[in-house]
């Protein structure tokens, strides 16, 4: 592993870097961050980054600031913590402070409004590009259980279900597996 | 105290906003509209428009965007660090517990049983992004209203980011550059 110094320093740029190019919400920025942390750097495993996620996304306020701090503290503690989340919040402060005074000249920019929608077919396909990855490795488990979750979490999301009561139920789920397990293996 | 206010209204909008994007847009217009009289709802809906429009969350955004308004940098501070501090601390502790008892076979059940569902909900997210990108953002499915240059960018950038192995910020900006050069190319400037 690397000096925590170059640690923290790799950390407040990755992040700086996403947070100032990601547009359309915090599961872009956790798409990213996932493709840095894991698939880059190879500092977090891939199943630690979806419970860092699941966190992240079980967690009040928003998906890209929570993701930034578990990111930041399980690889530098609260230092780690403290550069992740100065990073993530720096480019959103200055762009917003300078549009604030410039709002409606860029509004109306016909070029800029191409632009913002061309770039949501690229987040988009960032996006499936991840969950392709994430769930092969959920149906690479073989576990029956484990796809069928993936399945039924899916059409609740698409028919609208709070993603809360998605993860509260799933995580009873899990409780209620492994208990009846216990005891299965306890007969 | 302008101050002490903007950082308590914005705490309430980070604490209670769940379920991040537009789980917190009926939070933060309660807070700067109706309860004070810091934005008009056209404002209220610029500054919705800004925060699609630029990268961020949108309760940070807004933060900075009323906190200027209302009281200039050092007000935007307050706002933003008000928004951000409960999930520094709900996150951390949360983290902190999962790396100290991840070992735990009940808590490896449970999250044995979260990861599925995290995928899940990263799909869900991309293919609301995916319907607004082809049909726009009425969503009147249908295949005279697609988009078909929308859908030809999302292929190239598919196979871009799959087959070459493209860094993914560059593919996002590329297809941006696409679509603004399809429609100069179209419509003249």
């Amino acid at each position: 592993m690397e000096s925590k110094k170059n640690v923290l320093l790799k950390l407040f740029i990755s992040t700086l870097y996403l947070s100032a190019f990601t547009f359309g919400g915090g599961y872009v920025i956790v798409s990213l961050l996932k493709k840095k942390f894991v698939d880059q750097l190879h500092w977090i495993d891939e199943d630690e980054m979806l419970d860092l996620v699941a966190i992240a996304q079980s967690s009040p306020g928003a998906i890209a600031v929570n993701g930034a701090i578990v990111v930041g503290y399980k690889l530098a503690g609260i230092p780690g913590t403290i550069t992740a989340i100065t990073a993530t919040i720096l480019p959103p402060f200055i762009i917003i402070s300078m549009i604030s005074v410039l709002y409606s000249v860029f509004r109306d920019n016909i070029i800029v409004n191409q632009m913002l929608e061309g770039m949501q077919a690229g987040v988009g396909a960032v996006i499936a590009s991840v969950v392709f990855e994430m769930g092969r490795g959920i149906c690479h488990g073989k576990n029956p259980a484990s796809i069928a979750i993936m399945v039924g979490a899916f059409i609740a999301c698409m028919a609208g279900v709070s993603v809360i009561y998605v993860v509260l139920a799933c995580g009873a789920i899990g409780l209620a597996r492994t208990c009846l397990f216990r005891k299965e293996s306890h007969s | 105290m302008i101050y002490l206010q903007l950082f308590l209204s914005f705490i309430q909008i980070g604490l209670f906003s769940f379920g991040g994007g537009y789980a917190a847009m009926p939070l933060i217009q309660e807070q700067v509209t109706a309860i004070h009289p810091w934005l008009s709802m056209t404002e209220f809906t610029d500054l919705i428009t800004i925060s699609q429009m630029t990268p961020g969350p949108i309760a940070v955004n807004s933060a900075t965007f009323v906190g200027i308004k209302i009281a200039g940098i050092p007000g935007a501070i307050a706002a933003t660090v008000g928004c951000i501090l409960p999930s520094c601390i709900i996150v951390t502790l949360i983290a902190r517990l999962y790396l100290k008892y991840r070992n735990m076979s009940v808590l490896q059940g449970v999250l044995n049983s979260l990861r599925p569902a995290v995928v899940a909900m990263i799909a869900a997210a991309g293919i609301s992004i995916l319907i607004t990108a082809f049909w726009g953002s009425e969503s009147v499915i249908s295949l005279s209203g697609t988009s078909w240059i929308m859908v030809l960018i999302f292929a190239v950038s598919v196979v871009l980011i799959q087959k070459v192995g493209m860094n993914p910020i560059l593919v996002m900006v590329l297809a941006g550059v696409i679509k603004a050069v399809v429609y100069i190319a179209g419509n003249g400037f």
